[in-house]
């Protein structure tokens, strides 16, 4: 059967990205950054995974205001990067895993939760910097990714508690799947920033801090923190930490905590990353 | 009945709602445009005529025209999607959040550098404070 083995929460600042794209990563204002990655790296290399299932955001690339899904799972084939304007970053083409994305949407639309099926798209940097922060610059990613989008664009995103309750749905979809795979479920976006008004530049460490925490120890408390608050304590792109506890509904009650990285800034952003270990 | 808005009164922030993304519609079509190097290339020959070609209304081309990011904002524009004009113009988000902040770029880079906005900061805005 198919397993979940660790889940990762990942910033998906486009600097980052263009950081590594235009070899800019020995400079000194990202020299830090990318040190709390080498830890990462090192770990992923012994634990790379069959496939990973990578929720994120898409940054009015794929979808425009013209179709806005809540929630969006990728069952191609295969996702190229996308162009957002300044022609498509560098690296390899997305391979996705069609059966098991086929099996997990059947299983969660079954168990309430309505996805939108997409079977063509282009993934923007909310979904490659992430896969460009865990594996580096490879020729080509070492698995299969499934994006899962969720709408943080127009408001309102789903609830944090929505998110959570899907995690949950995904994780007994993933365990019902008839082959022996690891996998890997990624949560992308965060933590506190705001892009936008003349509140641009919001960090609140404090807010984050106690998000990391409690995401290890107690996330059934993050999911009742109301999309106000978000906006308030972690800026209006800050909003984008209800996509962690999908990630988090997807894993055991109990995690193992193997690797925490915070930092300010990349660009307008608090950059956070976590490693959790499933223990059963 | 009308819907609850609980953010209205959180200082130099607009939630790009559902009434926000109505008004914005055009707008937000228009920048998703210029994805398209031919638009772009359409749009830097003659910014007045390419606008023309969408439904926006007078207040909408007129900040787009001035660059003004708040008030494409207030006039239903969404930032990810008013990234595509300051990638048309060859300018950073960073610069694009000065602008918005009325902060010259390098002083908005130290604030950031030196940990960011505080949550108990307001920025440049005028807004009550909050609870």
């Amino acid at each position: 059967m198919a397993k979940i083995t660790a889940g990762i929460a990942c910033s998906h600042v486009p600097a980052i990205g263009a950081a590594m794209d235009l070899g800019k990563t020995a400079e000194p204002y990202w020299v830090p950054l990318f040190k709390g990655f080498e830890r990462s790296r090192q770990w992923m290399a012994q634990n790379t995974p069959d496939v990973v299932f990578l929720i994120y955001n898409d940054h009015a690339t794929a979808f425009s205001l013209d179709m806005i899904p809540t929630f969006a799972i990728g069952c191609a084939d295969e996702f190229k990067p996308a162009d957002e304007g300044w022609g498509p970053r560098p690296v390899p083409v997305v391979k996705g895993h069609p059966e098991l994305a086929s099996h997990i949407t059947q299983s969660v639309i079954q168990s309430d939760f309505d996805l939108t099926i997409v079977n063509r798209m282009d993934v923007d940097h909310g979904l490659t910097v992430p896969l460009s922060l865990m594996f580096g610059q490879p020729s080509a990613w070492p698995c299969k990714v499934i994006p899962f989008a969720v709408n943080v664009v127009q408001y309102p995103p789903p609830s944090g508690n929505r998110c959570y309750q899907l995690g949950s749905a995904i994780r007994r979809a993933i365990a019902s799947f008839d082959a022996n795979l690891k996998v890997q479920i990624w949560g992308t976006g965060g933590m506190s920033h705001q892009l936008q008004g003349p509140r641009a530049g919001l960090i609140n460490k404090d807010f984050d801090t106690q998000f990391l925490d409690k995401l290890v120890s107690d996330p059934e408390a993050l999911t009742r923190i109301p999309h106000v608050q978000y906006i308030r304590e972690a800026g209006s792109e800050g909003i984008e930490l209800v996509m962690w506890l999908i990630m988090r509904g997807a894993l055991d009650a109990q995690v193992r905590e193997v690797h925490r990285f915070y930092h300010v800034p990349a660009s307008n952003t608090a950059v956070g990353h976590m490693i959790l270990e499933n223990t059963r | 009945m009308s819907l609850d808005k609980p953010y209205l009164d959180i200082p130099g922030t607009t939630v790009f709602d559902a009434d926000l993304a109505r008004k914005g519609y055009h707008l937000n079509s228009f920048c998703m445009s210029l994805m398209k190097a031919d638009n772009r290339t359409r749009f830097k020959a003659n910014e007045r005529a390419y606008l023309d070609e969408w439904q926006m209304t007078q207040e909408q081309k007129q900040a787009v025209l001035a660059r003004d990011f708040n008030r494409m904002i207030e006039l239903g524009g969404n930032i990810y999607f008013l990234a595509k004009i300051f990638a048309t113009d060859g300018k950073s988000f960073q610069y694009a959040a000065a602008s918005m902040t009325g902060m010259s770029q390098e002083a908005y880079a130290k604030m950031m550098l030196d940990g960011g906005r505080s949550p108990k900061d307001n920025g440049a805005c005028k807004a009550p404070e909050t609870k």
